[in-house]
């Protein structure tokens, strides 16, 4: 099972991979609409990645009012 | 033209529907590519009805307000018909509000009955704000999972009443939905719809644009929205058609869901035609040559073939291709919420998909001009809708004046805001507080706004005062945001942009902490709410005795200074 951090930093990594950010920039508590200018269709994108990389189904509402990678990896994590 | 003309009411309307084509499809729902339900008007109306009656059984009666806080999902639309049928007003609000701003909205309503699905309730009922809408005396609860807590509230699923239901009938003056046309913050403003508003602007919309029986419109628009509750409820049940609404909105299941049931009609909003329009795009650019030169061609003819009007069968036979990828059977793609720009609806209409661009507010009921492709423009939203009468105020010397409209789908009103209402609606007529001409074909061009908000590419209206909470206590002498539009006018309706307007104290520099904070307050609100940059005034803010900002006022003094060199970045 996977530490709170193990997921985090897996989601930052496939972030930075999909959005095609700097190595390294991306961090736990960024604010993703803002540090990687991308819309709410585009965070919808991330969470097809993210449901195939940890096996999961993640329903839309899950990320309704979430826009930092922590409490991103904290709705990930609950269904882990 | 669809002859309403023998109805009072929603309900009354859709009552008849339900009879009229029993046995045809009005729902499908999906979940991930995968169909779940699949419903028709006589279920539907089996679905209705006990529900109805366990509402009247609870006491709710003609009048009474419903809410409804739910993802586009069967059970909203069975939940609405309950509700009408019951003599209701409904209050559909926006699932993607906040809890607190949902509940200050259900106050704010006077709604006595919500309901809502299992994961908005988990958040609503945990939300302080609950305490402040006592109004609100039963909740109904969708898909709740088994043995779950609901705090107080019912499972939707087992509100169902013995017996039949006592059908109650309205008149077209009687309110059939309050309508919030943005979010809270500021005064919310609660569109008071009439059951006459939504009949006549049923009519007007679908002399343009038709539905019947088979024809499938798909719904991604949330239907609280008023061009979903048109064109994804109301619209397509009269006429005996269906409403495909998938569980999530991941575009790849969204493209599956074109072929999959062959859609007719689509509503989106700009940020997702763009969207769409990119991944078109990539797709072209990827063709080998060869492909690449047949394609431009194909796309040439297309485009001087239809040039006066749209020939569908013909488009769909020379660029077959993307025409299947839509499913084949797609008419039009509706997009509506905020204003287009014009290469993204030339873009579709030169591959043969056209864009039914318009323009609309809430206010107006929906929409007040609409494109009718005869021929198509890119560079106006089309001609008033019948019924419509539209006028440009006090045009300027290139005719360009504010937006106004005189029309039944005209709403009646603020709730409890009768002095906006005044200012809104004078004479008859409708402010709109969108600037435009007409040009010498009749069609409406827009160029910018009179009103201090700002409209997103997602068709979310935020007025200027509703951000200004975000930035209470801010160590200045006093702010005030601003549309960067409304200081400075641009005869645009692209890049609109919030900023945040700062009188520091006698003395007080503009620091780098400073600016963090206002990073940090900034960062806190929704993306779409954001403010973009900050401009430091000098001088005291004009105030009314009352010590309320002038904000027209400062406005202008502001609009003297030059736009580029004052906008510091947020």
């Amino acid at each position: 099972m996977r530490t709170l951090e193990q997921t985090t930093q897996e989601i930052l990594e496939l972030a930075t991979k999909h959005f095609k950010a700097a190595p390294g920039s991306l961090h736990a508590n960024d604010d993703f609409y803002k540090k990687l200018g991308i819309d709410s269709l585009q965070t919808l994108e991330l969470l097809s990645r993210l449901e195939n990389h940890f096996q999961i189904e993640l329903p839309d509402y899950e990320v309704q009012g979430v826009s930092d990678f922590k409490t991103l990896a904290e709705r990930v994590q609950s269904r882990l | 033209m669809l002859d309403l003309s023998k109805y009072s009411s929603i309900g009354e309307a859709l009552r008849d529907a339900l009879e009229t084509w029993p046995r045809e499809v009005c729902l499908y729902e999906s979940d991930r590519g995968e169909q779940k339900q699949r419903i028709t008007y006589r279920e539907f109306k089996d679905s209705a009805l006990p529900l109805a009656k366990w509402l009247q059984d609870s006491g709710f009666k003609s009048g009474d307000r419903a809410s409804i806080i739910m993802t586009n999902q069967s059970k909203w639309l069975i939940s609405a018909y309950a509700i009408f049928f019951c003599g209701g007003t409904l209050v559909p609000l926006d699932y993607k509000l906040k809890p607190d701003e949902q509940w200050t909205l259900l106050k704010h309503s006077g709604a006595s009955v919500l309901i809502t699905e299992y994961p908005i309730w988990r958040q609503l009922s945990l939300s302080a704000g609950r305490a402040e809408a006592a109004n609100v005396a039963s909740v109904l609860v969708t898909e709740a999972p088994p043995q779950t807590d609901l705090a107080r509230a019912v499972e939707w699923e087992s509100a169902s009443g013995d017996g039949q239901p006592a059908y109650v009938p309205r008149k077209r003056e009687d309110l059939a939905c309050i309508v919030y046309s943005s979010g809270t913050g500021g005064t919310p403003k609660g569109c008071m719809m009439t059951h006459g508003n939504y009949l006549e602007q049923c009519v007007a919309l679908t002399s343009l644009y038709p539905f019947w029986p088979g024809m499938k419109y798909l719904s991604i628009l949330p239907t609280n929205h008023a061009i979903d509750f048109m064109v994804g409820f109301f619209g397509p049940f009269i006429c005996g058609a269906a409403v495909v609404h998938l569980r999530t909105l991941r575009p790849e299941f969204v493209r599956e869901a074109f072929t999959k049931y062959q859609i007719t009609y689509v509503s989106l909003v700009p940020l997702v035609l763009k969207n769409l329009q990119k991944g078109l795009q990539a797709r072209f650019d990827e063709l080998p040559t060869g492909k690449r030169r047949l394609f431009e061609r194909l796309k040439s003819w297309n485009k001087a073939l239809t040039k006066n009007r749209p020939v569908l069968p013909l488009s769909r036979l020379l660029l077959k291709p993307v025409h299947a990828a839509f499913g084949g059977k797609l008419e039009a793609i509706i997009v509506g919420g905020a204003f287009t720009e014009p290469q993204t609806l030339q873009f579709f209409y030169d591959l043969g998909i056209p864009v039914a661009n318009g323009y609309g507010l809430t206010e107006a009921g929906t929409a007040v001009t609409v494109n009718d492709l005869r021929p198509f423009r890119a560079d106006t939203v089309g001609k008033p809708l019948p019924g419509m009468e539209v006028r440009i105020l006090n045009p300027d010397m290139d005719g360009i004046g504010q937006v106004s409209v005189r029309s039944k789908t005209v709403m009646a009103g603020y709730l409890n805001e009768p002095e906006l209402t005044a200012q809104t609606i004078v004479d008859g007529w409708l402010m709109t507080g969108d600037m435009g001409r007409f040009d010498a074909a009749g069609h409406l061009q827009l160029f910018g706004r009179k009103k201090n908000m700002i409209v997103t590419e997602e068709g979310k209206n935020v007025y200027a005062e509703d951000v200004e909470q975000a930035f209470e206590g801010l160590p200045v002498k006093e702010y005030c945001v601003f549309a960067a539009n409304y200081i400075w006018p641009s005869r645009s309706m692209v890049g609109e942009q919030l900023i945040l307007v700062i009188h520091l104290e006698h003395g007080q520099a503009f620091t780098e902490e400073l600016r963090k904070e206002i990073a940090a307050r900034n960062s806190r609100l929704i993306n779409y709410k954001r403010i973009h940059g900050i401009v430091v005034c000098n001088e005291d803010f004009p105030l009314t005795a009352s010590l309320k900002i002038i904000r027209v006022e400062l406005a202008e003094r502001l609009g003297k200074l030059e736009r580029s060199q004052e906008i510091l970045p947020a």
